[in-house]
């Protein structure tokens, strides 16, 4: 690395940045991938509807489908902005 | 009015996903209405370039199957408010992509008042491409100084004179603009990569623009941005002469020369 790349600081690497996105959307697609076929749909209207109620950024939504002991488990968490008003 | 233009190569990974994020940048950053989508059905990807990934909720084939409203399925982009993304489905059913299907949602963003519809085609020359194309007003064909690329472009332009509802209608076909990217001006100058006149003489059509090979392309889809908004980097300029050209703009071509290493440069490397 030349000096002037040094000097150039970038906060932070491309790479790292993709890293990150990958992993978080590549999870997501797996976990679907081998659910029940209505999978897809239920998190379209999941969303829909947290959206309808909430203002929350749809990036702070995690649908997931578990494996528990034989069961599947579909979990749902919403980070809910700190005064989160209701969006009607 | 609304255009529509399309994004499309035969050849695969020639730079389609990439042309199509700027170019719909381009527009919307000169106050446009875009809406931007991706045809590639099964492979979705235009979101990731977009950085819209984690936004999708509902896709093109949920339009089209009803099964969400369009107003719905449409993203809008975290930068630009007058731009829109469209993602592709994940299903593995090609079939689901139907014509009077992708007539509906083309129509809609007509009477939605968009002013470009930016059709972001797959690889190859089955069903996805032909949609892409089919509706298409503009053709953007995406070469790269290749000779698979350049064999397989000229083959989209008879597609695109034919097998379209302009070709149908048997008034020439859509118009294409030929859209050179990732090249190597050093390649060219030893000899070992096709140059633009080659291009051009093959082809018989002037190139509209020439997108230089260059890393930042990368570093602008591991971020999710698209390489228009880098005014550092050769190819977003690049990009942004491009859009002008569409609108009659003079711009000289850039960076076709071999770069020369400044003297700062080299002593301190970069
Ligand atoms: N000007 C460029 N400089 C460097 N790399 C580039 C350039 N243009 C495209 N690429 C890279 O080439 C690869 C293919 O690009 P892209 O996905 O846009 O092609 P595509 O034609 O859409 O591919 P597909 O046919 O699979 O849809 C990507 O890794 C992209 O980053
Ligand atoms: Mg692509």
């Amino acid at each position: 690395m030349g000096l002037l790349d040094f000097l150039r600081a970038k906060p932070r690497n491309s790479a790292s940045v993709a890293k990150d996105r990958l992993r978080i959307i590549v999870a997501q697609e797996r976990n679907g991938r081998g659910g029940p076929d209505y999978l897809p749909l239920l998190r379209s209207e999941l969303l829909t509807v947290i959206m309808k109620y909430t203002k929350v950024d749809i990036e702070a939504v995690h649908i997931e489908l578990d494996h528990e002991g034989g069961q599947d488990v579909l979990e749902l968490s919403v980070t809910l902005p700190e005064h989160s008003p209701p969006a009607r | 009015m609304t255009e529509i233009i399309v994004v499309t190569s035969g050849k695969g990974g020639v730079g389609k996903t990439t042309t199509s994020a700027s170019l719909a940048t381009g527009l919307a950053q000169r106050n446009h209405k875009v809406a931007v989508i991706d045809f590639d059905i099964g492979l979705r990807n235009l979101d990731l370039i977009m950085g819209c990934e984690r936004r999708v909720v509902y896709d093109f084939i949920n339009v089209i199957h009803k099964e969400a409203t369009l107003k719905q399925a449409l993203i809008r982009d975290k930068r630009l408010d007058s731009l829109y993304i469209l993602a592709a489905s994940q299903t593995r059913d090609k079939e689901a992509l139907t014509q009077d299907g992708v007539e509906q949602v083309l129509d809609e963003l007509r009477q939605d008042e968009f002013d470009y519809v930016i059709c972001d085609s797959p690889a190859g020359i089955e069903r996805g491409a032909h949609l892409a194309m089919y509706f298409a007003d503009r053709a953007v064909v995406v070469v790269n100084p290749e000779v698979s690329s350049v064999r397989d472009s000229d083959r989209i332009l008879g597609l695109l004179s034919s097998k379209t509802r302009h070709g149908e209608r048997g008034d020439g076909g859509v118009p294409a603009h030929v859209v050179v990217t990732r090249y190597h001006p050093e390649k060219v100058a030893e000899g070992d990569m096709l140059s633009l006149e080659d291009i051009e003489e093959i082809l018989g059509l002037s190139i509209l623009g020439v997108i230089p090979e260059h890393d930042s392309v990368l570093t602008s889809s591991n971020q999710g941005i698209p390489v228009i908004h880098n005014p550092d980097s050769h190819a977003g300029l690049a990009y942004e002469d491009l859009v002008a050209r569409l609108f009659g703009e003079d711009r000289p071509m850039r960076f076709l020369d071999v770069p020369r290493k400044s003297l700062l440069k080299r002593v301190f490397g970069g």
